[in-house]
This record gives structure tokens, C-alpha cells and sequence, in this order.
């Protein structure tokens, strides 16, 4: 059985690798070419060197929103798998009822696309802040921060806990009632039996969520928009910013080395997280 | 290890299949739009592989006449058998699909560009229109696009834009229009319809919303205003560096806009478009600043009639206000593209020609699409606020121009606009000042940003 998948395993993998050249290893390279170009569209691109990478790092709004994306991401990371495994504990424990119920309500956010998510918190935030008379969104870059966490919580929560209920679920048996019989208290077998046994989904789940807080876009587009004055902007949102809504060749070339620096950034960081969180992971 | 790995990326593969199986959903209409253009490109491609001739496509900036343009094209290709097809960006996009559809290999070959700042992003593709008919029907060369002794693009709709008001309902607050011919008038009638408010029923001015949809009327129309006094001023029609001269002029009429309105000033924030034209059209509301491209949502079903509506100047309390007149000029300018085949250029100049020309075409685009065209053959539209921008200028009046081609970037817009925003929220001096200095250092270094290399 095993040699037979071996054995037709290219073709299983061909459809997934023509998709991903096509959509990503070409356009990929094709962009890094136009980094070093002063275009208008693709096809007229003029080369000029270094120039945009240079421009790049003298942006101000650039490191601005790099600054802020990192200070969403270390936050975002670490209040949606704290929460996320909370609730996936929570949700395996036997005498509880109705935990599909549960896992439903709680997976549903993750089922609406993120503009609409985005509008939805706007109006709801927005109608908190007016209720306590604070500035609204678009002129309150704390409220924006807040809000875009609890935006993502909201949404990713439910993501990830059922991948750590997967996890919890497939700790054996035996290893925690050995535990039990051993007079470990339930914190000490959290601790010392589960969280060891479940760390290749805290591995995917980190890395899950530090990408997407670092890619996140349309929830930043519809909730803030990077009101007040870009300081609730995101790099994603920045780099489109500098792409599309800036007048003259100069910027798009401009945008597209943005581009390129994001994509090696989350690529680097996150091969550093995963390294980190899987060597963690113990043999069973 | 191993198996729990395998599981747990099982499960995310499961739960992603799920997502991808939802996500689908949502973008369903996506698709179909997509759908659609392919069918449109297919549509484009057909003749023009058989036809000897070229063929045309149109990208439009309007989403409002959309279908009239459709209509258009189809009679242009009964009447010559030339295929013309017409894709209209959706509303807030022109830029994006434009730069997606030229790097196509079946790019538009008549497209449009806002002004001069924004024809510095697509000069490369704009044709020298210079010695064509079409310039020739021009009822003046002010209309045309130049630059460096070449003609780019031609300004093909005219449109004016003012305060809206309502008749009846200045009427209940005991105000004629006629009355309304300053600055001072207009706060006067504002404040005492706000005085009154309770007993009315209505406010003055529906909420001047700072939500994308509707800032542009602050941050873009109104703060033409006071860049066309100083140009007046100064004698210039652009500049590296504006001195912000009328900015107290700028700052009584947004505080007479945001304090006589129907809402608390730090709920601007969040008010859209939609909003202050509701206001308007539910009777909440006597004044409107909006322009003649309105016409259409506001007697729409009925809503109002003509002689339920009027459009007055803007008062800022500076220039000859006894003459002053609506703001009238135009963003919209055909350019045609340069680098498509012969043939098609022919044909997109052909069609441009017919359209402003032919009995067919100047019709359409008067009536059924509500413009006036600054071209000699034009029929008169129905337009009620586009005849009062006529009515004024017959009368004497002095139309003010729009400068606001001339701002150096979007991102100039946009600091303006943050900076109006908190400002009405607070209006302390403090914040007036960021929006002085969003308007006048904001308008040096965004110019030099946008023509420095």
C-alpha cells in the first residue's frame, strides 16, 4: 500500500505544483524583477537598479507600519492561542454537553470573509465609542489596535481550537491516567503530559497565526483603513497604499520592493518560529 | 510523533477544505463579474480578428451611466458594424483596473485620466490628440488636456457642483434663495434654522460625513475654494506651494457645515455618503453640498421635482461674492491609447468623434446620461442644476474653476481630510492648525514627493 503511493506520488502532487508555480513561484520572480524596475504596468517596466530598495528604507511609513504589524502580531499571537486552547480544553472534557454545539458557535466566525468582518466590528466599535464619548475609529488609533485584536481573536479563535482539540484528543489515555495514579494534581498533568503531547499543534497554530497577523489586509481595509493618518497602518495595507493610490512610475516600483521585503520577512521569521516551537516537540 | 503531526495537519487540511468550500461562496459574485468580462473580451476579440477595421473598448469611469454607455455602443455597432465594447470600473477602482488592463494584451484603448496629476501616471500611454477632430469640436481649447505644447486628453463632460438646497423646506424656515447671495446670508439662514431646530423639524446642512464614500467633498471639492480664491489672488492656475491665504475663509464654512448639521460633529467620522443624501432626501435636512452628477439619485422615483431643488454657490466670504458662480470645470478626460494597433486607434477615434457629433450620440449623452459636453454640436440636457450653472453664467456670474486637478497627490486628500475629521471632532485652534499644516507644509512636501524622483 505505501509503495503504491510512493509510487503514484508525483501525480497526486502534480495538480497542487503546476498551482502553486503558476500563482506563486512565477509571479514571485517576476516581481522580484520588477523590484528593480520604474513601471507603469508590467509590461513597460524600465530597469533601474537598486533604487526602489534604497527609497524603501528611507520611508518613514514604511517602518511605521512595520513597527505597528509587530506590535499586533506579538499580541495577536499570543491572546488567540492562549484563548484557543483554553476553549479546547474546555471542549474535551467529558462531562460536558453539547460541546459540538459549543465547537460550532465558536468555529462559525472563521466561515465570513474578513471585509465583512471588518465592516461589522467598524459599525459595533464605533457604536461603543459613541456610547462612552470617546473619538471614533477613524480618529482613534488605541481603539483601532484594540479593535483589530478582537477582531482576529474573534475570527481565529475558533480556527485554532479545533486544531488543539485535534491535539488534546490524541494525548493517550494512559499516559494521563498514569499520571492520575501517580498523584498528579490536573495542573501538573496539563503541564508536564498534555502541553509536551500537543505541541506539533501549538507548532502549526503559532505559525498560522504569526502569518496571518503579519499578512493580515482586509480585515486592516475595512476596520481602520489605517485611520488616524496611516497610524493604524499594517504593512500589507502599506504596501498596496504605495502601489495603487500613489500617482507617477516612481511608486510602483517603489511598492513592489515593499513587496519583496515583506514576503522574505514573514518567510524568515516564521522559519525561525517553526524551527524554534518543533524542536520542542517530544517523541512519544 | 510522527502520527500526531500527520493529524493534526489533517486537520487543518480538513478544516481548510471546509474554508475554501465556504469561501467560495462569498466569492461567487466575484467570479461572475469576471465571468462576465471574459465573455465582454471574447465579445472584443471576435471581430476584430475577422473585421478589417479595428475595434474599440472603452474603460469608463462612471458607473452611473454604465448602461447608457452600453446602449451606445451596441447603436454605434449597428449603425458602422465596428465592435465597441464598454467596461466600467467599479466606483473607487478606476486606477486599479486601469493599471491591471493595460498590462493586457487587449488593453483599453480609450481610457481616462483626472487632470494633470493624473496624467503624469499614464503620459507614456496617452496619444498626442493634437490636429484630430475631435479637438476641433471643442467649444474651447480650455477643455483640453496639454502638456508641453501637446494635447493628451480631452475633457469630454462638464459638471458644476454647489450647495443643494431644498426649496419647500426653506421656505417653511421663512427663506427665500434669493436671499442666500453671501456667506454672511447663508450663516445667518444655518444658524437660525439650527436655533430653531426642535420647533422646524429639520437641520441645515445634512452631515458632512468623513467616511471615504463622502470626504471628497470636503477634502478635494470644498478645499478648492479656497485654493481657487489664492490662485485668483495670485494670478496662477498651479503651484509647488500653496500659502493657504483663504484658509480662515475654509475654516468658517466647514464650521458653519459641521455645527449646524444634522448630527453631533464627532459622529462625522463615521457618516457615509449615503447617509447625507438620505438626510436630504427625507426632508432632515434643507442644504446639500453635492454636485450636478446627484441630479439623477435625487429625482429619482419621484423624490423631488425640479421645482423642489436648487443649487447655490458656495459662499466662503471671499472674492466678488455678488458674481460668484457655481464650480464648474471638469476630472473627466478621454485619452486614447498610444501603444494599441493602428487600426483600433482609428476606430477609437472615429468613435469619440460620433459621440459627440452624431444626432445619436450627442443625444445620449444628454439625456440618457445627463452630461454636458463641452463640444460644439451638444444637445441641451435636462439636467436642473447643470441649466442653473447656465442661468448663472448668462446672468453674469463667474463660474470658479476647478483647481483640485492641481493637488499634488491623493495622499495630500488624505491628510487634509484625517486632519478635517479630528478637527471636527475638537475644534480646538490646535487642530485647526495640524489642518493648515496638513494644507500648506502637506502640499510641499506631497508635491515634491510626487515630481522628485
Amino acid at each position: 500500500m505505501e509503495k503504491a503511493i510512493k509510487r503514484y506520488a508525483p501525480i497526486f502532487v502534480l495538480p497542487t505544483f503546476a498551482a502553486f508555480c503558476i500563482g506563486f513561484i512565477l509571479p514571485f520572480f517576476q516581481g522580484l524583477y520588477l523590484s528593480f524596475c520604474q513601471f507603469t504596468t508590467t509590461k513597460n517596466a524600465k530597469f533601474i537598479g537598486l533604487g526602489n530598495y534604497i527609497r524603501v528604507f528611507q520611508d518613514e511609513s514604511f517602518l511605521d507600519s512595520f513597527g505597528f504589524t509587530v506590535l499586533f502580531a506579538l499580541v495577536s499571537i499570543l491572546s488567540i492561542n492562549v484563548i484557543a486552547f483554553a476553549l479546547a480544553l474546555v471542549l474535551t472534557r467529558d462531562n460536558l454537553k453539547g460541546t459540538n454545539v459549543f465547537r460550532t458557535v465558536f468555529f462559525m466566525p472563521n466561515l465570513i470573509g474578513g471585509i465583512v468582518l471588518g465592516y461589522i466590528w467598524q459599525i459595533l466599535i464605533n457604536c461603543v465609542l459613541s456610547i462612552v464619548g470617546k473619538p471614533l475609529l477613524a480618529l482613534n488609533s488605541t481603539a483601532g489596535y484594540w479593535g483589530l485584536i478582537i477582531l482576529m481573536c474573534w475570527q481565529q479563535i475558533g480556527y485554532m481550537m479545533i486544531i488543539y482539540i485535534a491535539g488534546i484528543q490524541n494525548v493517550p489515555e494512559a499516559l494521563t491516567e498514569a499520571a492520575a495514579i501517580d498523584g498528579a494534581t490536573p495542573w501538573q498533568t496539563l503541564l508536564k503530559v498534555k502541553l509536551p503531547m500537543v505541541m506539533p499543534s501549538i507548532t502549526i497554530c503559532v505559525f498560522l497565526t504569526l502569518t496571518n497577523s503579519f499578512k493580515l489586509f482586509d480585515q486592516n481595509l475595512a476596520l481602520t483603513a489605517g485611520e488616524p493618518s496611516h497610524a493604524t497602518e499594517m504593512l500589507a495595507l502599506n504596501i498596496y497604499n504605495t502601489f495603487y493610490f500613489r500617482a507617477g512610475p516612481q511608486w510602483k516600483g517603489l511598492g513592489q520592493a515593499k513587496a519583496v521585503i515583506f514576503c522574505i520577512l514573514v518567510i524568515v521569521i516564521s522559519l525561525i518560529q517553526f524551527k524554534a516551537t518543533h524542536s520542542k516537540e517530544v517523541q512519544q | 510523533m510522527k502520527k500526531k503531526l500527520l493529524s493534526a495537519l489533517l486537520s487543518v487540511a480538513m478544516v481548510s477544505a471546509l474554508l475554501v468550500g465556504c469561501g467560495s461562496k462569498t466569492e461567487a459574485p466575484a467570479n461572475d463579474a469576471a465571468a462576465k468580462e471574459e465573455d465582454a473580451s471574447a465579445k472584443e476579440e471576435a471581430p476584430a480578428a475577422s473585421a478589417e477595421g479595428g475595434s474599440v473598448y472603452y474603460l469608463n469611469f462612471k458607473p452611473e451611466q454604465d448602461e447608457a454607455w452600453q446602449n451606445l455602443a451596441k447603436a454605434y455597432t449597428e449603425t458602422t458594424g465596428v465592435e465597441v465594447t464598454v467596461v466600467t470600473a467599479a466606483s473607487g477602482n478606476y486606477e486599479t483596473t486601469l493599471m491591471s488592463e493595460m498590462g493586457k494584451s487587449s488593453a483599453p484603448t480609450l481610457f481616462q485620466v483626472n487632470g494633470p496629476v493624473g496624467l503624469q501616471n499614464w503620459k507614456d500611454y496617452c496619444l498626442d490628440l493634437t490636429g484630430t477632430d475631435i479637438l476641433g469640436e471643442l467649444t474651447s481649447d480650455s477643455f483640453a488636456l496639454s502638456e508641453d505644447g501637446k494635447v493628451y486628453g480631452i475633457g469630454y463632460v462638464i459638471e458644476s457642483y454647489g450647495i443643494i438646497a431644498n426649496k419647500t423646506l426653506l421656505a417653511k424656515a421663512g427663506y427665500d434663495v434669493a436671499d442666500i447671495n453671501s456667506f454672511d446670508a447663508l450663516k445667518k439662514c444655518a444658524e437660525d434654522i439650527t436655533a430653531r431646530k426642535d420647533e422646524l423639524g429639520f437641520a441645515a446642512f445634512s452631515s458632512a460625513g468623513m467616511d471615504s464614500s463622502s470626504d471628497w467633498r470636503f477634502k478635494t471639492h470644498l478645499a478648492n475654494l479656497p485654493i481657487y480664491f489664492e490662485y485668483q489672488e495670485d494670478g496662477i492656475g498651479a503651484t509647488d506651494a500653496i500659502k493657504g491665504s483663504y484658509l480662515d475663509n475654509y475654516r468658517a464654512i466647514w464650521d458653519l457645515y459641521i455645527n449646524n448639521s444634522t448630527c453631533a460633529p464627532a459622529e462625522l467620522s463615521a457618516k457615509t455618503g449615503d447617509d447625507s443624501r438620505a438626510e436630504f432626501l427625507a426632508g432632515e435636512a434643507v442644504f446639500f453640498q453635492n454636485g450636478s452628477w446627484e441630479y439623477g439619485n435625487l429625482t429619482a422615483d419621484g423624490a423631488f421635482t425640479d421645482d423642489d431643488l436648487v443649487m447655490i454657490p458656495i459662499y466662503v466670504g471671499a472674492g466678488d461674492e455678488a458674481n460668484q458662480g457655481l464650480c464648474t470645470g471638469t476630472e473627466n478626460y478621454w485619452c486614447v491609447n498610444s501603444q494599441a494597433d493602428e487600426a483600433d486607434i482609428q476606430a477609437t477615434l472615429d468613435f469619440m468623434n460620433w459621440c459627440v457629433t452624431s444626432e445619436q450620440g450627442t443625444k445620449a449623452m444628454a439625456e440618457d446620461m445627463g452630461f454636458v459636453i463641452p463640444f460644439k454640436k451638444a444637445v441641451e440636457s435636462p439636467n436642473l442644476f447643470v441649466k442653473q450653472d447656465s442661468a448663472y453664467t448668462a446672468a453674469g456670474k463667474k463660474p470658479v474653476s476647478w483647481n483640485f486637478t492641481t493637488m499634488p497627490s491623493e495622499e495630500w486628500k488624505n491628510g487634509v481630510g484625517s486632519a478635517l475629521t479630528a478637527y471636527a471632532a475638537d475644534q480646538s485652534d490646535a487642530n485647526w492648525d495640524a489642518v493648515v499644516a496638513a494644507f500648506v507644509d502637506g502640499w510641499a512636501s506631497e508635491y515634491a514627493l510626487a515630481n522628485g524622483q
